[in-house]
């Protein structure tokens, strides 16, 4: 028996035979790269799907000064995103753009939080952790308490705007809506109410996490690679907000 | 139990870590002004829509690079997870076609 004993030399091994992790990542990371990977799809479908049916009906060619809603054309988003809580009482007409882009920024600062909670994950500093992961819950309730507001804003509208059989609309629903083509409106539901729905999912993950640090779970575990991994998450809902935001707002 | 949690040892913040971290916040930041100042300043059309793409895409190898660390992960990881992505290339530019096409079948 003695004989048989097999010494392995590690050094002539190869690193795909099995035996070690040739990615140098646990199996849990790994598992949320792929999930990430198969959400990426989903949601690159949803935008090229946006892509391919705003291709599909006619653009607007005049100036942007003399823009009026229509069901001709697609809309421009400046002219439909323009709303701002509160500004008719601080006498602003129209604020393009500004609301989302404030929303923007909240949700890169929460993935700034998150990437500072799982540094101090790694140097399992509780209470450090503890702080940045209420930071982010915080920034991604202000998210969607903001998304909340811009959809409230959008399904009720504000000008009017004929159909085309002569009627007038307010707002939007899934069927018609004043700004444009129906399909406007509704790849607009779709696309950011399914980023929305990341986000609040997101946020109940990030709420488990600063639970679970809190009463010290990960502690006792003697690491803390699940804020790791479900800072991966958090990161790619900011990543795809960041191409929500180009080419559902900006083109 | 009482024992396993007076052994965790608390390691000091790395200042150059950190500092990292707030200067990529500082320039993911930067780039979204600089989308901002283009949206009011340069008129629709080619030109401004490849820039905003090629804008969008440096925040995002910002955000995938450095926050989520794909960048220092080993190289086999970094490949699994980009390469698959070549697909959406393809599918972006045959649904692009495909849309003119439908766009000419019904006006032209």
């Amino acid at each position: 028996m003695e004989n048989t004993a097999a010494v392995i030399d590690k050094s002539k091994q190869n690193v795909w035979s099995g035996g070690i992790a040739p990615m140098k990542a646990s199996y849990g990371k790994l598992m949320m790269w792929f999930f990430l990977l198969s959400d990426a799809f989903t949601f690159s479908a949803l935008l090229i799907t946006y892509g391919l049916i705003r291709f599909s009906h006619p653009a607007y060619d005049g100036t942007i000064a003399d823009f009026k809603f229509s069901q001709e054309y697609w809309p421009v988003p400046d002219k439909v995103f323009e709303a701002f809580p509160g500004m008719h009482a601080l006498g602003i007409e129209s604020a393009p753009l500004v609301f989302v882009g404030i929303m923007t920024f909240i949700l890169i600062l929460s993935s700034v939080t998150m990437v500072l909670a799982v540094e101090a994950g790694a140097r399992m500093d509780r209470k450090e952790v503890e702080k940045w992961m209420l930071w982010t819950i915080l920034g991604g309730f202000t998210f969607l308490g903001c998304q909340a507001w811009e959809w409230s804003h959008f399904i009720h509208g504000s000008e009017m705007s004929m159909n085309a059989v002569g009627n007038i609309i307010t707002g939007a629903g899934l069927s018609q809506n004043q700004y444009g083509p129906p399909n406007f409106a509704a790849l607009f539901f779709f696309i950011t109410g399914f980023h929305g729905f990341h986000v609040f999912s997101g946020v109940m993950l990030n709420f488990i996490i600063f639970y679970q640090a809190m009463v010290g779970i990960f502690d006792k575990r003697g690491h803390y690679e699940m804020v790791e991994k479900v800072g991966l998450y958090w990161h790619f809902v900011d990543l795809v907000w960041v191409f929500v935001f180009t080419f559902f707002y900006l083109i | 139990m009482e024992q396993q949690t007076s052994q965790i040892q608390v390691k000091p913040a790395d200042k150059k870590k950190i500092q990292k971290i707030w200067k990529v916040a500082g320039i993911l930041s930067g780039i979204t002004a600089i989308e901002f100042i283009i949206a009011f300043t340069i008129g629709a059309g080619t030109a401004k829509t490849f820039l905003f793409i090629a804008l969008t895409i440096w925040k995002a190898f910002y955000i995938v690079s450095e926050f989520m660390h794909l960048g220092h992960e080993k190289r086999s990881l970094k490949m699994s997870i980009l390469l698959p992505l070549l697909f959406v290339i393809f599918l972006i530019f045959i649904m692009i076609y495909q849309g003119s096409a439908i766009y000419d079948m019904l006006n032209g």
